[in-house]
């Protein structure tokens, strides 16, 4: 164990960083973007030793903190992680870093607050992961949506407004219910601690009234049809970095959530209302497959397929009922959820690399439309290897991340529910005819103008992002290991969560899944 | 009537208030040319002062004094401390912008102390009489502050519709004490409390009697359907007065309810409960989306106060000690993010201009980014977003009020809160994605800058550091 407040670190060495930043302003644009690199290399740096020091054959919360906080509330400053927030973590620092340095030269204006926000936002969303405090959740959760609004009003593009106001507000209209059912769990328990409320016993009234809560802020954060509209107007205009930042790392903050509250505090509301996500999951993975075919501007493609990645995290996820009471076995169970949290992590990856790599034909053609495009390879060479590559990876090639995270899902679908399967597979047609058909419009053929003739190819910079980023996929694909041995211990222990009912003794005649206990 | 010293130490701020405010005042009659900034200096010497004395009586248990007359306990202590510093603030802001528009006349100070002096007496009052003095006493300062720019015809038109409005609804409340005197015999809130407590059938007259006090209070509050005055006044009048009567009173009126319904009509709670409840979902409605159609930040900002007047009222009608602790630290912060909000907006104007539209906020990151980022703050924490201290005073009302299995009004509560969020990321919206129109910079004197630094920063740091305040709030009560 490691003696010093690592997760503390993590959370506010980014936000007290953003605030000097913020000062630093009059001190020139170099000196704020070198600052802001620092700091996202040293909260980086400070992620590792979270890896490296983590117990992987323990499911509970390592790396504590627990400090009084709130006395009025019984709320605590209390921090830690499992083997489902740590990976997201690294994620948010590794991510962080790459966006700082992709908006390097990019962004010329109000550069200190740009680097601030960002830096800001990675220390919010660390808190988010690691808060194990519904309040401190709560502030950290609601809190992200400030710097998130700013980056997408102020240096988004030409419909930024709509764009943010309706990300705002779509957010805050479904956190605002998840508040209410944390403050009704608080009186049943007592305290805020998200760890009392996974022992909490609640009726299966409250549990679906808590579940639907949960549904709506977790639903629209994925985000998940019927609730995914705020995500192409999002993504389209915010900046490069928000984009990945928003795909990345705000989507799984969703997922984490199913993971973190859903799951473990209302099981058998999820066990009655799984049908609910799952039928919500392949209309995304099918439905939103289709609708990411026929765009025209690549963001908003991208916008569309992360949605359908996201459906496949969910279905993962939401699939352990049927698995447990179809075959009874943990094992079984424990593959759909594996999977989707491969998924969230991978998906984390690919999306941020493929928005980076439209950012960076953006950043010289000034254009997001397909059809502006045509035969970069020509004059590209480089950049166009990692953007097929990038495009192969959000397909589903074996051997990229993107392989491993949708095998996974489908394979537990097919342990699950033949049809599950078969609309889920769906996607490999899909999700390959949307990326490569981009790709062939964009990247091959002829060189369709002059636009594209006075091309550059990457610079060291940009190479260098792509170029970490294509590491991490391709890693992850050929040994996915390392992320699925961490994830285990918590996974065994989230299912053995939710194959126990919560039930007083009188209502648990509806769940059957007592038999099922290891 | 015989006053004992042990009494006069109770009352120690409300002496030293009224004796330096008639002071000051014959003072300004005299120096006031020749040293314009002498009332200023001497008001705020006093106010810091008696914020430090009542502060210092935190710890006395509830006293009576004079006769019955007055009360102290801690939870007077902690709303006059309160009253007294947003007070401090209000008149650091007002001096600014008094000094700007060539209007700094000590008169300011002195009727701005004798509102102090009366919602003093209203906090400690212990009989309906007591009360209905110190409202008397704030009215009938504040209706004067309000047409103090004499020139001004909406200031004029704006005093007189608070006059005769404000009129109206102390006769009422007027009318309505005199229905419960009739009723149990007395003035004192503790026998009247006692008489209603003993009687087993709760008569027609007690229920009128409170109809009528519950509607003087909420005029006084400025909840729908007795908002009528409130945009007008807040729009009328001239900001450093605004800024007064949309913080510091909030305070005073919700020590007058607790006064009224809880400690002397706590016997028919069930019955107020209910029209609060009214009030409080109509004051989040009307004051929500109206709001959204406001183009003037004064306007706007009034309408804000409805909506917040709602939230607070939920936390009184909760009916437990939560629920009042709660609605005590709303109307605290509230008081101190109005003062904030109102002070941005003198920030902005300059002489001989008042930037109170909507467009003058247009473009304020790039004229002034640390100021756009205190808006921000102060935006954010009215909309209810943490991690400021807004946030905290919503939670803590939502949470008395599931507490009391009162679910419906907490999600209603929500959600007219997600209506509010609009308008005020529309402010955000403005200073920081529009372009500003015009490109001076803002000159603004140092002391305004360190006021509302110090403001919004507070804001902030009670929304990290909530948990001083709240307990204090908790404990008064207990």
């Amino acid at each position: 164990m490691i003696e010093y407040p690592l997760l503390s670190l993590l959370v506010w060495l980014p936000i007290a960083g953003g605030a000097v930043v913020l000062v630093m302003d009059a001190l020139g644009n170099t000196a704020c973007r070198q600052t802001a690199l620092i700091v996202s290399i040293l909260t980086f740096m400070l992620s590792i030793p979270l890896y490296f020091g983590f117990d992987t054959s323990t499911a509970s919360m390592q790396f504590q903190e627990i400090i009084p906080w709130i006395e009025a509330f019984n709320a605590n400053y209390h921090l830690g992680v499992d083997g489902i927030s740590m990976p997201l973590i690294i994620l948010t620092t590794f991510t962080t870093m790459l966006v700082v340095l992709a908006g390097w030269q990019v962004i010329k204006d109000k550069t200190a607050q740009y680097m601030a926000a960002f830096l800001i936002m990675e220390g919010l969303m660390n808190g988010v992961f690691s808060a194990l405090d519904a309040v401190l959740f709560y502030v950290f959760w609601e809190a992200m949506l400030i710097p998130m609004f700013l980056i997408i009003g102020v240096w988004g593009g030409p419909r930024r407004v709509y764009a943010t106001i309706k990300f705002f507000l779509y957010t805050f209209l479904g956190s605002v219910f998840m508040l209410v059912a944390l403050i009704y769990m608080y009186f049943k328990s007592g305290s805020f601690s998200i760890l009392d409320f996974h022992l909490l016993p609640l009726g299966m009234t409250e549990q679906t009234l808590i579940f639907l809560a949960f549904l709506m802020a977790f639903a629209v954060k994925v985000p998940m049809w019927p609730v995914h509209t705020w995500l192409p107007d999002a993504h389209v205009e915010a900046p490069t970095g928000g984009s990945v930042i928003l795909a990345a790392i705000m989507l799984k903050i969703g997922g984490y959530g199913f993971l973190r509250f859903s799951l473990p505090i209302t099981p058998d509301a999820s066990h009655a209302l799984d049908w609910l996500i799952i039928l919500m999951s392949l209309v995304a993975v099918v439905y939103i497959g289709f609708v990411a075919l026929v765009q025209s501007d690549m963001k908003k493609l991208i916008a569309y397929s992360s949605i359908a990645h996201m459906g496949f995290v969910t279905l993962g996820i939401f699939l352990v009922f049927t698995l447990l009471d179809n075959s009874g076995s943990v094992d079984g169970a424990a593959l759909g959820m594996v999977g989707g949290m491969v998924q969230m992590i991978s998906h984390g990856f690919i999306s941020g690399a493929l928005f980076l790599c439209v950012g960076v034909l953006y950043d010289r053609v000034h254009s997001r439309e397909i059809s502006a495009y045509g035969g970069v390879v020509n004059t590209m060479p480089v950049f166009a290897a990692f953007m097929v590559l990038f495009a192969m990876a959000n397909s589903g090639l074996p051997g990229t991340s993107g392989f491993v995270g949708e095998f996974m899902v489908i394979l537990a679908s097919f342990k699950a529910n033949f049809w599950f399967a078969l609309l889920a597979a769906t996607t490999l047609i899909l999700g390959a005819a949307y990326s490569l058909w981009m790709v062939k419009r964009v990247v091959f053929g002829e060189v369709a103008n002059d636009n594209v003739r006075q091309l550059e190819d990457i610079n060291g910079r940009e190479f260098f992002i792509l170029a970490s980023l294509a590491l991490v996929v391709l890693l992850f694909g050929l040994w996915p290991g390392p992320l699925v041995e961490v994830m285990h211990a918590s996974v065994d222990n989230l299912l053995l969560q939710v194959s126990v009912s919560k039930l007083p003794p009188a209502e648990t005649g509806v769940a059957l899944l007592q038999a099922v206990r290891p | 009537m015989d006053i004992p010293l042990s009494d006069f130490m109770l009352f120690l701020p409300e002496a030293f208030v009224l004796s330096m405010a008639c002071a000051i005042l014959v003072l300004e009659a005299f120096f006031g040319q020749r040293r314009p900034q002498l009332s200023y200096v001497l008001a705020q010497l006093t106010l810091l002062a008696a914020a430090l004395i009542s502060a210092g009586t935190l710890d006395t248990g509830r006293t009576l004094a004079l006769g019955g007359m007055f009360v102290h306990d801690p939870m007077a202590a902690l709303l006059k401390t309160s009253i007294f510093l947003v007070v401090v603030g209000a008149f650091a802001y007002a001096r600014s912008y008094l000094t700007a528009q060539g209007a700094l006349r000590g008169e300011y100070y002195v009727l701005g102390l004798f509102a102090v002096l009366g919602m003093q007496v209203m906090v400690s009052a212990h009989s309906l009489l007591t009360i209905y003095l110190g409202l008397e006493l704030l009215s009938l300062s504040l209706y004067t502050m309000v047409a103090f720019d004499r020139d001004s015809a909406p200031a004029s038109e704006a005093a007189m519709k608070y006059f005769v409005l404000g009129a109206l609804a102390s006769g009422m409340l007027l009318y309505g004490m005199s229905m419960i005197y009739g009723a149990t015999g007395s003035l004192d809130i503790t026998r009247i409390a006692m008489v209603i407590g003993e009687s087993r059938d709760k008569g027609m007259i007690l229920v009128f009697g409170l109809c009528f006090i519950v509607v003087g209070l909420a005029f006084k509050f400025g909840a729908v359907p007795f908002h009528m005055w409130l945009p007008d006044v807040y729009h009328g009048a001239p900001t450093a007065v605004t800024l007064f009567i949309g913080s510091a009173p909030k305070i005073a009126a919700f020590a007058m309810a607790m006064r009224l319904l809880t400690e002397t009509l706590g016997g028919l709670s069930v019955d107020w409960q209910g029209m609060l409840a009214i009030l409080s979902v109509l004051s989040l409605a009307i004051g929500n989306v109206v709001a959204i159609a406001q183009t003037n930040m004064k306007r706007m900002l009034a309408y804000s106060t409805i909506s917040h007047v709602g939230f607070l009222l939920l936390g009184i009608l909760a009916g437990t000690v939560a629920g009042y602790s709660a609605a005590m630290f709303y109307a605290i912060t509230y008081a101190l993010m109005a003062i904030g909000g109102f002070g941005v907006i003198i920030l902005m104007s300059r002489a001989g201009y008042e930037a109170d539209s909507l467009d003058d906020f247009k473009g304020l990151n790039d004229r002034s980014p640390w100021f756009a980022s205190m808006m921000l703050i102060l935006m954010f924490s009215l909309a209810g977003v943490p991690p400021t201290v807004g946030f905290y005073a919503k939670l803590s009302v939502l949470q008395a009020v599931i507490h009391v299995d009162m679910l419906w009004l907490a999600l209603v509560a929500v959600f007219f809160s997600i209506i509010g969020a609009f308008y005020y990321i529309r402010v955000v919206k403005l200073m920081y994605f529009d372009a500003p129109e015009t490109g001076e910079p803002l000159t603004v004197s140092t002391d305004l800058q360190i006021a509302v630094s110090l403001n919004s920063l507070a804001v902030l740091g009670l929304g990290l550091f909530p948990g001083g305040l709240l307990a204090l709030c908790n404990s008064v009560l207990a």
